[in-house]
C-alpha cells in the first residue's frame, strides 16, 4: 500500500587515494550525524566505512564508495556501498575468518566490520570485482 | 650538409664571444622584464653571465654540457624558492635567443642566420630543461615542507625523567604513524626513558591500520627495553576496538594521560601525594 521512500544517495566518491579514503570517512560522519546516531555509533559506521574504503584500495587497487540514507518504516540508517573491479575474492568464508589476511593486515577488517554494522552483505567474483553493502540503523 | 652546420655553429659560437658584452646586457634586461623588480640586477647579470661562459664553453667541449645543466638547475632552485613562476623562469633562458638575434641581424650574414637557427633549437632545449627541473625543484619544496609538518605534528615531550610522551591529534595515516613510531623511539633513546605514554584522546577513530601501527610501536619500544602504556581511549573508541576484534593484549591502558602518567610513576618507584587523576573528555570528532 504505502511505498517506501527511495533511497537518498548522498554522495558517490572515487577512492583512488589514502586522501580519498579520508574524504570518504568524513563524509559518512557527516552523515551519520545528520542522521542522529549516538557518538558509538558513528565511530562504529566510520571505522567500518574506514576498513572497506582501504580495502578497496589496497585490495583492489580502487573503486567507488557509495552513500546513501535508507528508510525502513520509522527507522532511518545509512547504507554505504563499496565496489570495484579488482580480483576479486576467491574464498569469501576465508577472506572473513578473523585474523586471515592475504597481506600483512591484522585481517579484521572484513569480519570486524559486519560486527560493527547491522547489515553486511559481501559479493565478489574472482576476476570481476567485489562490492560490500553495509547498512546501520538508527535506534 | 654538417661541414654545413659546422661551419654556421662556429660562426654564431664566434658572434656570441665577440659581442658578449652587448648581448649579455639585453639578456639581462630581456629577462628583467618580466620581474618587476623582483631581482636585484646584478643577480640576474651574475647568474647569466655565468651560464652564458658555460654555454659557450658547452659548444667547444661535450663534457661542458653538465657544468651548463648544473648551472640552469641552480637558477631554477633559487627563483622556484624567490616564488616565480616556471613561466618566467623559462623565459628568462629563451629571452638570449631575442638578444643574440638582434647582433645576428646587424651581422645581416647567411651563415649567421643559419647558425641561429641551431642556437634557437639549442636554447629551446635548456629552456625546457630549466622548466623541467622548476618543477621538480618545487615538487621538492613541497615534501620538505610536507615532512616538516608531520614533525611539528607530533611532539613528543618529556613528562618526567625517564617518561616521554606522544599525544596523537587528528587522522593518523601510515606516512604520519611512521613518523610518530620514529620519533618516539629516537626520543626514548635520546633521553634514556623506560616509559612512553601515547595518548589517543584526539584520534577520532581507530581502525586495523591505526591498531596495527599502535601494536607495532609498542612491540618496537619494548625490544628497545622499554615499556609503553596507550592512553586516552575513550568509549566510542574502546567499543570499536572491541566490535572490531582488535586485542591488546597485554599492553597496558590507562583511561587518560594523567592516569598513565601516575601508573608509569608509580612503577618506577616515584611516591606521588595526593594525586587525584581527573578524567578529561576531550572531544575531538572530525573523523
Ligand atoms: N575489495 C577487495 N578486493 C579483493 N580482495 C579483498 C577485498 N577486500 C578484502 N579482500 C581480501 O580479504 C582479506 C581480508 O580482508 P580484511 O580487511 O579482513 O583484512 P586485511 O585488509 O588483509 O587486513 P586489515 O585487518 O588491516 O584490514 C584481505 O587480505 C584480501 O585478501
Ligand atoms: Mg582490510
Amino acid at each position: 500500500m504505502s511505498h517506501p521512500p527511495a533511497p537518498r544517495t548522498v554522495e558517490e566518491l572515487t577512492i583512488t587515494s589514502n586522501d580519498e579514503v579520508v574524504t570518504v570517512r568524513q563524509k559518512v560522519r557527516a552523515t551519520a550525524i545528520e542522521l542522529g546516531f549516538s557518538l558509538v555509533d558513528q565511530t562504529k559506521v566510520v571505522t567500518a566505512a574506514s576498513e572497506l574504503a582501504r580495502n578497496t584500495l589496497v585490495h583492489a587497487g580502487g573503486g567507488q564508495a557509495n552513500i546513501t540514507i535508507v528508510q525502513n518504516g520509522a527507522r532511518r540508517g545509512i547504507r554505504l556501498v563499496f565496489s570495484d573491479n579488482g580480483p576479486g575474492i576467491p574464498d569469501r568464508q576465508l577472506a572473513l575468518t578473523d585474523g586471515w589476511s592475504s597481506g600483512g593486515g591484522l585481517g579484521l577488517g572484513l569480519s570486524g566490520s559486519r560486527r560493527l554494522m547491522d547489515e553486511f552483505v559481501l559479493e565478489s567474483e574472482p576476476g570481476r570485482g567485489t562490492v560490500v553493502t553495509v547498512t546501520k540503523w538508527t535506534r | 650538409m654538417a661541414v654545413q652546420e659546422n661551419i654556421s655553429r662556429r660562426h654564431v659560437e664566434a658572434l656570441l664571444r665577440d659581442n658578449e658584452d652587448g648581448i649579455l646586457g639585453r639578456w639581462v634586461q630581456i629577462s628583467n622584464e618580466p620581474l618587476r623588480g623582483r631581482a636585484v640586477e646584478n643577480d640576474t647579470r651574475k647568474e647569466l653571465q655565468e651560464i652564458y661562459h658555460a654555454f659557450l664553453r658547452s659548444m667547444e667541449d661535450p663534457d661542458g654540457a653538465s657544468e651548463l645543466r648544473g648551472l640552469l638547475s641552480d637558477l631554477s632552485r633559487s627563483r622556484a624558492r624567490q616564488g616565480f613562476t616556471p613561466s618566467e623562469t623559462a623565459m628568462a633562458v629563451f629571452g638570449l635567443k631575442e638578444a643574440v638575434y638582434e647582433f645576428v641581424e646587424t651581422d645581416g650574414g647567411e651563415e649567421a642566420l643559419r647558425g641561429f637557427i641551431w642556437l634557437s633549437r639549442t636554447i629551446d632545449g635548456l629552456g625546457l630543461y630549466t622548466f623541467e627541473s622548476f618543477t621538480a625543484a618545487r615538487e621538492k619544496i613541497i615534501t620538505d615542507q610536507t615532512e616538516q609538518l608531520l614533525e611539528l605534528s607530533t611532539p613528543v615531550v618529556k613528562l618526567w625523567e625517564g617518561i616521554v610522551a606522544v599525544p596523537l591529534v587528528g587522522t593518523l595515516d601510515s606516512a604520519r604513524t611512521q613518523v610518530v613510531m620514529e620519533k618516539l623511539l629516537q626520543t626514548l633513546v635520546d633521553t634514556g626513558s623506560e616509559y612512553a605514554v601515547i595518548d589517543i584522546t584526539g584520534v577520532p577513530a581507530v581502525d586495523t591500520q591505526v591498531a596495527q601501527h599502535l601494536l607495532k610501536t609498542v612491540m618496537a619500544a619494548r625490544l628497545m627495553g622499554a615499556n609503553c602504556v596507550i592512553s586516552g581511549i575513550r568509549p566510542q573508541i574502546a567499543h570499536t576496538i572491541v566490535t572490531l576484534g582488535i586485542e591488546f593484549g597485554d599492553i597496558v591502558t590507562k583511561a587518560t594521560l594523567a592516569d598513565a602518567l601516575s601508573y608509569a610513576l608509580r612503577q618506577s618507584g616515584v611516591q606521588v601525594a595526593g594525586m587525584r587523576p581527573g578524567r578529561a573528555a576531550v572531544r575531538a570528532e572530525e573523523a
